[in-house]
């Protein structure tokens, strides 16, 4: 296997496994302002407890996304040295900025989230909550930047390398990098911000999907069960709402991929022939006939969508050479099971929120069922996003820019296909580390695949521990100097509690 | 300003992130490195590991931020240093990996076995990313093999030889010794006691290595002291160096064990001047061709970047000190194992 698919592989698998961690983090961070928040101001216990419940695996959660993380930056400059070169400028500079804002942000007030419930106020400890959460939005944001660049470059030229003042060749070939001209041009190119907003609702489903998941296992097994009705219905508010919004946001998404990347859109699609696009609904692309195998598809649903007309004419692949096409199959396959959870979480949502209103919800034992699992399927609508975007962005890691004639479509060569401009763009096969060879990475790959199998089997684990331990009783609240009297009255009107305050029988 | 002295300063605040990094991480590296030696139960080895547990996710990020704006100010040297170091780098990163998550796992079940094997990955993965760096640092001075486009040449042999082990070593030996010093402010009774002959043996071996590396970079490695010509007023450096290294046996002695954790906080930081004196103004040195090296200036970003970065680290550093400042408050004094500690 050679050096550039044993480095992808190994990106590829780095990268998914780190991002178990950082869309959990960051949402599960706003479930439990949330939580400490509705303490301050109602005082009621109950959410003291599910606060610091939730930090304790917030902080499992955070400590394997901080060991896996550094693996990321490592990379670029280990496997990707080319790349590097090429982007540093740009790339780098959010990187750099995501240390220094975000970074040290989250880790020191993450040390007083999980070690100083005793030490600071409550009100302190709050504030220390939303710190930690914005320090894991705030490294989102430049990461999704630094990744929307290389999707929709922008804010930036291509110039020539320089040694001692002269530009640096080598083999006969100017070497050439990119630089930025335009700071703000490059923060706000022209998808990170709503790529940006996608990946944070993407963060809140999973987070909230995540605290319903063990919330609902509680009240199946009829353990903690105030506490869970809490951090369930807390949950499903954030996860209604950020389902109902990622549709929102992916549908604005696809416009902006169908004009700066629409080779990409196209495999999104399977939309093999440049014409009206139907909408497929399910399908197996088949790049051998250009066409979809058992397809399902709601005719000129694509244009409908992008042009709010049935009849519009959408790029096909057809327009882009072989080599510059993304695999379609991959692309196609994570971005439908990609939208059809997303849909299956609105109805999800919708259906409980609908059901907790009745109040009704939590005798429902079958829908508990579906959402101690759904999380399941958050975690792979997240995952299968990134891989949509991608692997749709092949076989450029850096796209070149693709221009638009009047009427609506693709600037074409006198062969009928786009001729990109090289230059402006670098694709992945030409990224690598040429002083790395495939033996290093096989070893390295590897080492990682049993690493990160042995680290998900121990997170599994310990995070069941914590499961079946769950949040410490209410009673052994010290320091409250509660009289036994008080305290056992105290007991009483907890047990009657869920009873009276959620109407709920059964 | 000029691209040059743009360079420069990028080239000292890279300096200066290196030595926060090395002083706040190395002593948690050195609570690990003491691990299996101090700590005789289970008692005190959460209170080592809690010693540390609130800061050393703070400290790892000053190399995360190292690394980023060695991407984005010198990418050039981010990218020939990183490929070239692949193996060694690697193996960092299993390492840092390994320690982090033991920290945070290793109370979490109450097995033997189970404490047995998270204690053993702190210790293995705190050993091996501190020789690692030292490795790095030695072969950094000495130089390597690069071709005209700035990628490394040569072959993993190459970066194993006695003089970039020795600088290894004497890493190893400095933060233990330095986070010897740390524990032994966050500790009482009969293990602060214990932690006492662990202070004087680790300073010892640091000694012996310390003068080996010396000797050996002044009689071996010329480029390494070259700059000292064009700038003897630099050898103030290597004047507070030996006095730092020297003033922690006496603060010891006088039972000052403060001013010893901050004379080994300047050893670690002089002697990253001193790394930085032996660079400058090379990134990566090419051992086989003068014209093939990475300087701060040819391997820079264009003025444009180091500028927009200059502004972002002016807006941003005095937030980093205010928030290490707070942590470092808040979890002041000996450790107190609760409910919420590792």
């Amino acid at each position: 296997m050679d050096v550039v698919l044993l480095s992808r592989l190994q990106f590829a698998l780095t990268i998914a496994f780190h991002y178990i961690f950082p869309p959990l983090t960051i949402g599960m961070s706003v479930v439990m302002v949330y939580l400490e928040t509705q303490h301050l101001r109602t005082g009621d216990p109950l959410y003291d407890r599910a606060g610091r419940f939730w930090t304790r695996i917030f902080a499992l959660n955070f400590s394997i996304g901080v060991a896996t993380g550094i693996v990321m930056e490592f990379q670029f400059g280990t496997n990707w040295a080319t790349y590097s070169r090429f982007v540093g400028d740009v790339f780098g500079s959010a990187l750099a900025a995501e240390g220094i804002f975000a970074f040290f942000l989250e880790s020191g007030f993450l040390a007083l989230l999980v070690f100083g419930w005793d030490r600071i106020s409550a009100k302190m400890h709050l504030f220390s909550t939303v710190m930690v959460s914005f320090g894991s939005i705030f490294s989102s944001i430049w990461i999704v930047v630094a990744n929307s660049w290389q999707q929709t470059p922008a804010g930036h030229h291509i110039v020539p390398v320089l040694r001692d003042g002269a530009p640096l060749v080598i083999d006969g070939r100017v070497i050439l990098r990119a630089e930025i001209v335009d700071f703000w041009a490059l923060l706000f190119n022209p998808s990170s911000v709503q790529r940006l907003a996608h990946v944070l609702i993407g963060a809140f489903i999973l987070g909230s999907f995540f605290v319903m998941s063990i919330s609902a296992w509680y009240l199946l097994k009829k353990r903690h069960e105030e506490f869970a009705k809490k951090s369930f219905s807390g949950a499903l508010i954030f996860a209604t709402l950020a389902s109902i919004a990622a549709l929102v946001s992916g549908h604005f998404q696809a416009n902006t991929v169908s004009l700066y990347q629409p080779a990409k859109l196209a495999a999104f699609e399977g939309h093999y022939e440049t014409g009206p696009g139907d909408m497929s609904l399910f399908g197996v692309p088949d790049d051998a006939t250009e066409s979809i195998r058992f397809n399902i598809a709601i005719p000129g649903g694509l244009s409908f969508l992008l042009h709010e007309n049935f009849e519009d004419q959408v790029v096909g692949l057809d327009r882009f050479r072989p080599e510059d096409r993304p695999p379609v199959i991959l692309t196609f396959a994570s971005y439908h099971i990609m939208i059809s959870l997303g849909m299956a979480f609105i109805g999800l949502t919708l259906l409980a929120s609908f059901l907790h209103w009745r109040g009704s919800l939590y005798s429902k034992r079958w829908l508990l069922w579906v959402f101690v699992f759904a999380v399941v399927g958050a975690l792979a609508s997240n995952q299968l996003g990134w891989v949509a975007a991608e692997v749709g962005r092949q076989p450029w890691i850096v796209h070149p820019p693709v221009e638009w004639t009047a009427d609506g479509d693709v600037v074409v060569g006198s062969d009928g296909v786009v001729v990109y401009d090289e230059a402006a763009g670098l694709r992945t096969a030409d990224s690598v580390s040429p002083s790395v060879d495939a033996s290093q990475v096989l070893a390295s790959l590897l080492g990682f695949g049993f690493i990160y199998l042995f680290l998900g089997v121990v997170w599994l684990y310990v995070l069941d521990q914590k499961i079946r331990h769950g949040p410490e009783p209410v009673d052994d609240d010290r320091g409250e100097g509660e009289g036994l009297l008080s305290a056992a009255a105290a007991r009483v009107e907890r047990r009657r509690g869920p009873l009276s305050d959620s109407g709920e029988g059964s | 300003m000029e691209w040059a002295t743009l360079a420069v300063i990028w080239f000292v605040i890279e300096g200066a992130l290196l030595i926060g990094y090395a002083i706040l991480d190395g002593f948690d590296l050195g609570v690990g490195i003491l691990h299996p030696f101090v700590p005789k139960d289970d008692r005190e080895r959460r209170i080592a590991m809690n010693a540390i547990g609130p800061l050393w996710d703070g400290n790892e990020v000053w190399l995360v931020t190292f690394g980023g704006a060695l991407f984005a100010a010198f990418p050039e040297a981010y990218a020939t240093s990183f490929s070239a170091f692949y193996t060694a780098f690697m193996l960092l990163l299993v390492a840092l990996i390994f320690r982090a998550v033991s920290m945070e796992l290793r109370s979490k079940v109450a097995s033997d076995w189970w404490r047995r094997f998270w204690d053993f990955a702190f210790f293995g993965g705190s050993a091996t990313a501190t020789l690692l760096f030292g490795v790095a640092v030695g072969n950094a001075i000495l130089g390597m093999p690069l071709d005209r486009a700035g990628n490394f040449t040569g072959t993993l042999a190459d970066q194993l030889n006695p003089y970039t082990l020795l600088v290894g070593l004497m890493t190893v030996a400095l933060f233990a010794m330095h986070g010897g010093l740390f524990l032994y402010l966050k500790t009482e009774g009969d293990f602060q006691a214990r932690l006492r002959d662990w202070m004087w043996r680790s300073w010892g071996l640091f000694l012996v290595a310390y003068m080996l590396t010396t000797m050996y970079t002044l009689a071996l490695v010329p480029r390494a002291t070259a700059n000292f010509e064009h700038w003897p007023l630099a050898a103030v450096v290597v004047v507070a160096n030996v006095l730092a290294v020297a003033n922690i046996p006496r603060a010891l002695h006088w039972g000052r064990p403060g001013e010893a954790f901050v004379s080994s906080c300047a050893v670690i930081a002089t002697l990253v001047m001193l790394f930085g004196l032996a660079l400058f103004p090379n990134l990566v040195t090419a051992s086989n061709d003068a014209a093939n090296s990475i300087t701060i200036f040819n391997g820079a970003s264009s003025p444009k970047t180091l500028t927009i970065m200059l502004i972002i680290a002016v807006i941003g550093m005095p937030f980093v000190l205010a928030y290490t400042g707070i942590v470092y408050w808040a979890f002041r004094g000996k450790v107190r194992l609760d409910e919420h500690s590792y």
